[in-house]
């Protein structure tokens, strides 16, 4: 571990998302960070600007993508120019491999930018499975996908979310890029354990894990990577890491970002957990 | 659910009610409602913040109320139809179009605004195809040749100096963030004062250089040229078009000198 067919076979540490309140920090300083995510779509572009930043941070880091519109669990096929940009950037970047959510966005031609949430039934299991096939095959790259967090839940569902995740990557061969901080506001929202969650996935199948920071409501978890991560969150990380084994770690921070140095730093807290966990393996 | 999450919310920014939520579990805390309110409130705020994020200078020549009014119309009339969110904007012109009184009674404003705004967005990240090299010209016959003109670039004949209103806008937005005092109200929710312009018409290029945003203005037979060559004219038919109505003068100088500076500015790529 880390290193496993859903990840490429690669041994990547803690990274941050690069975000663009950060960029001449990066630029400029050329900071020590093991690896930075970025978000596809915003790269996805024809030219100008974003192509030329991320050519630079290229030129020094190591870069995984990470998407938001593929929405896997949408009845719709996948696009074929979106996959043909798709993989476009994936040559570019040579990530190692790709992430995306278990969740659908588009109906008809029409986006919803959200990652919603899917009714747990066997049909919508099987038809992103196959989605997830397609984008892997087209792309020729790893696929991991995210659980997402959510606020409502199907009459519909036949089975459970962890249960439904099993189905999908068992279904499709492909990997999981575990968010504990989803997990941890699903289980707020939905009165679930998040353990049970933990123990009841694939774990071999992890081939990355997102920590974040949330925001709480009177009467629910808002998922709003906007804060440090919480307790529970770090708790629920150290029991996933036992589980999966040290895994590349991604800390998200979208809104109000604070200075490369706190989100860096928020990041590397990630250290404790796993050094604790190579000293109990260490004879 | 998708009829749910895209229909309009209420004034007070809520879900419709009598809206369908029965396929949706309640919880202990949330009803069904409550449940699927969340998701509709949550699309709408985030293409409207990325709609106001998009047109600041539109924003300013309507005003907050009549701007999100518009914005609302024209989110439920078209969509976003693109796996990205630049795109979203991309149909305002023709629904301003369509559906002018949204911007009554600035309507011919609103619409060079949109179309400007536009503008910056394609010359932000649209594509840059290789420069032509200028010694691969040489010895082409005007008559027949055509030059491409990069897709970045976007060609405006406008009814208002739209370009100085946005200047103006961005140079007090910069004022605005180098400030350290606190904002008394959501950045949403203000608006900066920018003296409405009046009529004149302009002719300007929308362009990046270093991958930096430009405004040029263009003369009027400038914009003539470009645009026919932007339409597939033969360089010879693009010139004299262009020129035939023009006051007399030593065009061939001024011309070249266009030529030359449009060069440099790598405007002309391959086909």
């Amino acid at each position: 571990m880390p290193a496993n067919a859903f990840n490429g076979f690669s041994d990547y540490g803690i990274g941050i998302g690069l975000r663009i309140p950060h960029y001449r920090h990066i630029l400029e300083k050329k900071p020590v960070v093991d690896w930075f995510e970025i978000i596809s779509e915003n790269f996805m572009v024809d030219g100008g600007r974003p192509l030329e930043v991320l050519d630079r941070v290229l030129e020094q880091y190591r870069v995984v993508q990470h998407g938001v519109s593929m929405y896997f669990g949408s009845a719709d096929p996948p696009d074929r120019e979106h996959l043909k940009r798709l993989r476009t950037l994936v040559r570019r970047t040579k990530t190692p491999w790709l992430s995306d959510h278990l969740c659908w966005g588009s109906v008809d031609g029409r986006f919803t930018h959200d990652l919603l949430p899917m009714p747990y039934t066997f049909a919508a299991a099987k038809h992103t499975a196959e989605k997830i096939r397609q984008v892997r095959d087209f792309t020729e790259t790893p696929v991991c996908v995210e659980n997402v967090s959510s606020y409502a839940e199907f009459h519909a569902s036949e089975m459970t979310e962890w249960e439904f995740l099993s189905e999908v990557v068992e279904a499709a061969d492909c990997g999981i890029l575990l968010d504990v901080n989803n997990i941890y506001v699903s289980s707020k929202n939905h009165n679930f354990d998040p353990y049970e969650y933990l123990n009841n996935i694939p774990a071999h199948r992890v081939g990355q894990i997102h920590i974040a920071g949330h925001s709480k409501f009177k009467k629910y978890i808002l998922d709003t990577h906007d804060h440090p991560v919480l307790d529970p969150v770090w708790k629920l990380y150290a029991h996933a890491t036992r589980l999966a084994g040290v895994t590349a770690t991604l800390l998200e921070w979208d809104d109000r970002i604070p200075s490369f140095e706190e989100v860096h730093g928020e990041a590397l807290k990630a250290n404790r957990f796993i050094h604790a966990l190579e000293a109990v393996a260490t004879p | 659910m998708a009829g749910a999450l895209f229909r309009p919310l209420t004034s007070g920014n809520r879900m419709q009610p009598g809206t369908d939520a029965s396929f949706i579990k309640p919880n202990d805390r949330l009803t069904s409602f409550e449940r699927l309110e969340i998701y509709n409130r949550q699309y709408w705020f985030r293409i409207l913040g990325c709609f106001y994020e998009d047109y600041p200078g539109l924003r300013a020549v309507l005003g907050d109320s009549k701007f999100e009014r518009l914005a609302r119309a024209y989110l439920a009339k078209y969509p976003s139809a693109s796996f990205t969110l630049r795109n979203l904007g991309g149909r305002l012109e023709k629904f301003l179009a369509e559906e002018p009184q949204w911007a009554a009674p600035r309507q011919a404003l609103a619409l060079d605004m949109a179309r400007f705004e536009w503008a910056q967005i394609v010359a932000f990240d649209g594509e840059a195809r290789p420069v032509v090299e200028i010694d691969s010209l040489l010895g082409s016959d005007p008559a027949k040749l055509r030059l491409a003109l990069q897709p970045y670039l976007s060609f405006l004949a406008l009814d208002h100096p739209v370009d100085d209103c946005v200047l103006a806008l961005k140079k007090a937005a910069l004022r605005g963030e180098a400030s350290n005092a606190v904002e008394a109200s959501p950045k949403s929710g203000t608006r900066r004062a920018m003296p409405l312009p009046k009529r004149e018409k302009i002719y300007v290029a929308v362009h990046r250089h270093d991958n930096g945003l430009y405004y040029k203005r263009l003369e009027p037979e400038a914009y003539h040229i470009l645009t026919a060559l932007r339409g597939g004219a033969f360089l010879e038919d693009a010139c004299a078009e262009a020129l035939a109505s023009a006051p007399a003068g030593d065009w061939a100088e001024v011309v070249r000198k266009w030529f030359e500076n449009w060069r440099q500015l790598g405007w002309f790529c391959v086909q």
